[in-house]
C-alpha cells in the first residue's frame, strides 16, 4: 500500500490510469452495447446479384465499392435497413442533387431491393431489415406510441404526421402511406436530417408502438369532419377568411338586395 | 318598395332638386306599441318603456350588405356566448392530473390535466359536445374576422368621422378584446398547442425589461406552468372579458342608434336624412332572419370541418412541441412580428439579457398598432381641419390618401401574418424558410409603401374615370359615320340618378404653406406648427381630383359633340360641389 502511495505521483501513473479507463470502457461497451441485428443470412448469389445491380444503378454516385463520391455518401456500414428504406421509398437511385431527395415511386422490386441491401450489408455492419413482428403495429400500446411520437417526432413531422419545414428548404415529410417497415427503418437509419433512434433511445417494442399509433391516426375516422390538412390553426384561419366569410358575405349581399 | 326617409332635423340642402319627386315621407304611425297587447301595456304602465322602445323601433336603417358586417360580428359573438354556456357545464378548468379513461382510444391511460380530459369528454363522450365545441370555435374565428372586415368597412367609407369617433374608439377596444378573449379560450383546453401558446405568453412577459420574470411569476402563481394559469384564464374568458365585451358592445349599438346609421351617397340621401327601412318591422325581420343564416352557416361549417382537434395534439407537456405550432389566425401577426425580429436584438448587459428581439414584437406591436387605429379619426380630422358632422359615407376612391393608408396597413398586417406561417409556406410552396423570412423582413418595409402608392394612384384613376363618365356619358360602342365621313362613337349620357352618385362628393383643398415668420418678420413657433399641419394637409389633398361641376357639364354639352346629351335643364341636377 505504501509502495503504491509512493508511486502515486510517478509521471507514468496518469497514462496507466487513462489506459486502464479506456480498456474498461471498451470492455463494458462491447458487453453492453446494443447488438446490431445480424442481417438474415444472405446467400453468396444474392450478394453477387446485388453488387451487379449496385454497379449499374448506384455506383455513379456512391462509388464502385460504395465508398462514396462527391455526389453520394459512403454506404459502408449503413446497413441493409438503410438501403431497403431508401430504395423502397423511391428515394434511391436519386434523380439528381437537391437540398433533399424526395420520396417517389420505388424503381426496384422486392427481390432486387433485397439483393442490393444484402450487398451493402456485406460491406459493413449496420441495422438490418427489421422483423415483421416489430413493424406491423399489431398489439401496439397506442397511448405510449403517441407519447413517444409527440416527444421525439412531432417537432419535425407535426402532431398528426402531416410534415413540417426545416431550415433552407429541407423538410420532414408527411408520414402518410408509409409502411410500418419504412417507419421502423427511418427511425434506425435516420435518413437525411432525421436523427437516428437506436434501440437504446427507443426500444423495438416502442418503435412498434409508434408505428401502431401512426397507423391508428391515419386510419381512424375524422371525428370532427374534414381535417383541413391537419396543419393546425393556420389552415383553419385561411378557411375562415375565404370560405366562411365568403358564405356569410354572400348571404349578406343576397339579403341586402332583397326588397322589403 | 316602401322607403322611409327620416329627417335628421336640418332641412334638406343641396339635394333638394333631386328630392322633389321622392315619395312623400310616410307619417309615422303613432301609439302602435301601446296596442301590442295587454302585457305590453301592463309593462309600459309600470315602466314607461314604450316611449323609448317605440322611438327605437321607428329608427330607419339603411340597407347595404356592408352594413351587415357589424351584424355578422354581433351574431357570431352571440353564438359564442350561447355555445360557451353549454361548454361550461362540463369543462373543468383545473390542472389536476388524472388518467384518461374516455372513449378516444389513442389516449386511453395517458396522464393529463382535468382541463384537457374534460375537453376530450365534451368532444367524445357528451352528446353533441364536439359539434358545440366546433361551433364555438368557428364562431370565435368568424367573430374576429367579421370585426376586422366591419372595421375595414367603417374605415374605408369614412364612417368614423364626426360624430362617430367615440364609437370608433369603442370599436377599437372591442377588436382588441375580441382577440384577447380568443387567445384566452384557445389556451383553456391545455392541449399541446394551447400549452405551447401559454409558454410563449410566459416568454413575452419575461421579456419585459427588469420586472419581466416577476410579472410572469405573479401571473402564473409560481414557476411555469404551475396550477394557477388555467383557472385564471378561465375567469378571464368566461367572466371578465365577456362582461366588458357585452357592456362595450351595448354602448356601441346605442351610439349607432343615437347617431343614426350612415348611408352611402345617392339620390335623395343627404347629410341630414337616412333613407332605408324602419327598424320595426322590416329591418327586424331582415336582421332576425340574418341571425339564423349566420348561425346556420357556422353550424354547417362546424359540422363538416374539424377545428382545433385537441385529441390529435395530445396533452400539454413542456418538453414536446409540434411542427406547425401556430396561434389562431388573429394572433398570427404578433407571432409573425416575433419571427421577423432579428436575433441580434437580444442584448446581454453584464449578467442580464435585454430581450428586445422578443419585447418589440410581443410587448410593443399590439399597443402601438391599436393606438394608431384608435387615434386615426382624430389624426385625420386634425390634418383635414374638418370639424363638420358627416352622415354620408365616402366612396373609398374619393378619399385616396385614406384609402391608400388603409391598404398599406392591411399590407403590413398581411406581411406579419405571413411571417407567422413561414414554416407552413415553406413546406406547402417548397421554399426555404430562411429566404421567406428574409423576403418578409424586406417586404415589411417596402410593401406598405408600394401598396400605398399603387392604391392612391388607382383611386385617382377611378376618380378621373368617374369624371369622364359624367362628362361624356357611357361609351355605347356604336360608331356612326357622318355624311362627311367622320366617325364618332355615340356616348349615352348618364341618367341623373347615377350621375348624382358620381358628383356629389366634395374635395378637400390643401392648406397653403404659409410663411414661418409672423407679421413682424419674427420666427413664430405658432406658424411652425401651422406649417407642419399644412404639410400633412398637402400630403392628404395634393393630388385631389375634383368632381365635375355643373358648369363643366354644361360646357361639355355646349361642346356639342354628343347629340344624345340631355338638355341643359337636366344638367342643373348635377349635385353641388360645395367648395
Ligand atoms: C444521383 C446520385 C445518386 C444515385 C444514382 C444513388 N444515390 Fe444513394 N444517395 C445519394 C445522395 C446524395 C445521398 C444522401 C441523401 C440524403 O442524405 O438525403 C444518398 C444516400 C443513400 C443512402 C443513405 C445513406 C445513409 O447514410 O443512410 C443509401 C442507403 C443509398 N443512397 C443507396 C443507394 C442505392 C442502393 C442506389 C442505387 C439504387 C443509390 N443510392 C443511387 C446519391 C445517389
Ligand atoms: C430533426 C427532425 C426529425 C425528427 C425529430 C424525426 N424525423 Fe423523421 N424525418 C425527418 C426528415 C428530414 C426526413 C426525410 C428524410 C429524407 O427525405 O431522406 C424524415 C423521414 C421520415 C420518414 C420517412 C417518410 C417518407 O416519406 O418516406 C419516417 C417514416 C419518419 N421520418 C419517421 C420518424 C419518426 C417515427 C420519428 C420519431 C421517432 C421521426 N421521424 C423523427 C426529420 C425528422
Ligand atoms: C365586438 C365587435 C363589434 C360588434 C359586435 C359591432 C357591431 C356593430 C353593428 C351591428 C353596427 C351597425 C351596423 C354596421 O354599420 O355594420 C356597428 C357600427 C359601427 N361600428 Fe361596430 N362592431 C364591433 C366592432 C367595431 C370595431 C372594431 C370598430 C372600429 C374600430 C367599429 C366601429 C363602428 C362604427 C364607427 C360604427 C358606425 C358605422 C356607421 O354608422 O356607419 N365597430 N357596429
Amino acid at each position: 500500500m505504501n509502495a503504491l502511495a509512493a508511486r502515486r505521483r510517478h509521471p507514468a501513473a496518469i497514462t496507466v490510469l487513462l489506459l486502464l479507463g479506456l480498456i474498461l470502457t471498451g470492455a463494458a461497451y462491447s458487453l453492453l452495447a446494443p447488438k446490431q441485428a445480424q442481417a438474415a443470412l444472405a446467400s453468396e448469389d444474392q450478394v453477387a446479384a446485388g453488387k451487379s445491380l449496385f454497379l449499374a444503378n448506384c455506383a455513379s454516385c456512391h462509388g464502385l465499392n460504395a465508398q462514396g463520391t462527391l455526389s453520394g455518401p459512403s454506404l459502408i456500414g449503413v446497413g441493409a435497413a438503410s438501403v431497403d428504406f431508401q430504395v423502397s421509398t423511391g428515394r434511391m437511385p436519386a434523380a439528381g442533387t437537391g437540398v433533399q431527395v424526395a420520396r417517389g415511386v420505388a424503381k426496384f422490386d422486392e427481390e432486387a431491393t433485397a439483393a442490393m441491401a444484402a450487398y451493402v450489408a456485406s460491406l459493413g455492419q449496420g441495422p438490418a431489415i427489421p422483423e415483421e413482428a416489430v413493424t406491423s403495429g399489431q398489439g401496439a400500446d397506442l397511448a405510449r406510441g403517441g407519447e413517444i411520437f409527440r416527444v421525439n417526432c412531432a417537432m419535425c413531422h407535426n402532431f398528426a404526421g402531416a410534415g413540417g419545414a426545416l431550415t433552407w428548404g429541407k423538410y420532414a415529410p408527411a408520414l402518410k402511406d408509409v409502411t410500418g417497415r419504412q417507419i421502423y427503418e427511418a427511425m434506425v437509419t435516420g435518413p437525411a436530417n432525421m436523427p437516428k433512434f437506436t434501440d437504446t433511445n427507443i426500444s423495438p417494442e416502442d418503435k412498434n408502438n409508434v408505428i401502431g399509433f401512426l397507423k391508428a391516426i391515419e386510419t381512424q375516422p375524422q371525428q370532427g369532419g374534414y381535417h383541413l390538412g391537419n396543419l393546425g390553426p393556420s389552415s383553419e384561419g385561411l378557411f375562415a377568411w375565404v370560405f366562411a366569410l365568403g358564405l356569410l358575405i354572400g348571404a349578406a349581399v343576397w339579403l341586402g338586395s332583397k326588397a322589403a | 318598395m316602401s322607403t322611409a326617409a327620416a329627417p335628421r332635423g336640418a332641412a334638406p340642402r343641396g339635394a333638394a332638386a333631386l328630392r322633389t319627386d321622392d315619395p312623400a315621407v310616410r307619417p309615422e304611425p303613432t301609439g302602435t306599441v301601446k296596442k301590442l297587447g295587454g302585457l305590453a301595456g301592463w309593462v309600459d304602465d309600470r315602466t314607461g318603456v314604450a316611449k323609448g322602445a317605440g322611438h327605437m323601433l321607428k329608427k330607419v336603417f339603411p340597407d347595404h350588405w356592408s352594413f351587415m358586417l357589424g351584424e355578422i360580428a354581433m351574431y357570431s359573438m352571440i353564438i359564442c356566448l350561447l355555445t360557451g354556456v353549454f361548454l361550461t357545464f362540463w369543462f373543468v378548468p383545473s390542472m389536476g392530473e388524472v388518467p384518461y379513461d374516455g372513449s378516444y382510444i389513442p389516449l386511453q391511460g395517458v396522464q393529463m390535466s382535468e382541463a384537457y380530459k374534460t375537453t376530450l369528454d365534451i368532444s367524445f363522450d357528451i352528446r353533441g359536445g364536439l359539434l358545440i365545441r366546433q361551433i364555438h370555435h368557428w364562431a370565435a374565428l368568424m367573430f374576429v374576422v367579421a370585426v376586422m372586415v366591419h372595421m375595414f368597412r367603417v374605415f374605408f367609407t369614412g364612417a368614423f368621422r364626426k360624430p362617430r369617433e367615440i364609437n370608433w374608439v369603442i370599436g377599437t377596444v372591442l377588436s382588441l378584446l375580441s382577440i384577447v378573449e380568443g387567445f384566452a379560450g384557445y389556451s383553456l383546453p391545455d392541449d399541446l398547442l394551447s400549452g405551447t401558446g401559454i409558454r410563449a405568453a410566459e416568454g413575452f412577459m419575461q421579456s419585459i425589461p427588469i420586472v419581466g420574470s416577476y410579472v410572469a411569476y405573479f401571473l402564473f402563481g409560481g414557476p411555469f406552468p404551475g396550477e394557477a394559469i388555467i383557472p385564471r384564464f378561465y375567469t378571464a374568458h368566461v367572466l371578465i372579458i365577456p362582461a366588458i365585451l357585452i357592456g362595450l358592445f351595448t354602448a356601441h349599438l346605442l351610439l349607432v342608434m343615437v347617431h343614426k346609421h350612415t348611408q352611402y351617397p345617392g339620390p335623395g340621401r343627404t347629410n341630414s336624412n337616412v333613407v332605408g327601412f324602419p327598424l320595426m318591422p322590416v329591418y327586424m325581420a331582415k336582421a332576425g332572419g340574418f341571425f339564423f343564416i349566420v348561425f346556420g352557416a357556422i353550424a354547417l361549417v362546424s359540422a363538416l370541418f374539424t377545428i382545433n382537434p385537441i385529441w390529435a395534439y395530445g396533452p400539454y407537456d413542456p418538453s414536446p412541441v409540434t411542427a406547425g405550432s401556430q396561434p389562431d389566425w388573429y394572433m398570427l401577426f404578433a407571432d409573425g412580428g416575433l419571427r421577423l425580429l432579428p436575433g441580434w436584438l437580444e442584448i446581454p448587459i453584464f449578467k442580464w439579457t435585454l430581450s428586445l428581439n422578443v419585447a418589440i414584437g410581443a410587448l410593443l406591436l399590439i399597443p402601438v398598432m391599436y393606438t394608431l387605429i384608435g387615434i386615426y379619426p382624430f389624426l385625420e380630422a386634425w390634418v383635414t381641419g374638418d370639424k363638420r358632422e358627416h352622415h354620408l359615407l365616402d366612396r373609398p376612391r374619393n378619399a385616396p390618401v385614406r384609402t391608400a393608408l388603409g391598404a398599406a396597413f392591411i399590407a403590413e398586417y398581411f406581411v406579419l401574418a405571413m411571417a407567422g406561417v413561414n414554416d407552413i409556406l415553406a413546406i406547402k410552396f417548397h421554399l426555404a424558410i430562411n429566404s421567406i423570412t428574409r423576403a418578409l423582413q424586406l417586404l415589411f418595409f417596402v410593401l406598405p409603401v408600394i401598396v400605398f402608392w399603387v392604391t392612391k394612384r388607382l383611386c385617382l384613376s377611378l376618380q378621373r374615370a368617374d369624371r369622364n363618365l359624367v362628362l361624356h356619358g357611357r361609351e355605347t360602342g356604336n360608331i356612326y359615320r357622318s355624311a362627311d365621313g367622320e366617325f364618332t362613337e355615340i356616348h349615352e349620357p348618364l341618367d341623373p340618378y347615377r350621375r348624382w352618385t358620381l358628383v356629389q362628393h366634395e374635395v378637400g383643398t390643401p392648406l397653403a404653406l404659409g410663411s414661418t415668420k409672423d407679421a413682424n418678420g419674427v420666427e413664430s413657433p405658432l406658424s411652425k406648427k401651422a406649417r407642419r399641419r399644412a404639410r400633412w394637409s398637402q400630403f392628404y389633398f395634393r393630388d385631389s381630383v375634383a368632381p365635375v361641376t355643373p358648369a363643366e357639364l354644361a360646357a361639355a354639352h355646349h361642346h356639342g359633340e354628343h347629340d344624345a346629351l340631355p338638355s341643359a335643364e337636366s344638367a342643373t341636377h348635377v349635385g353641388p360641389s360645395e367648395h
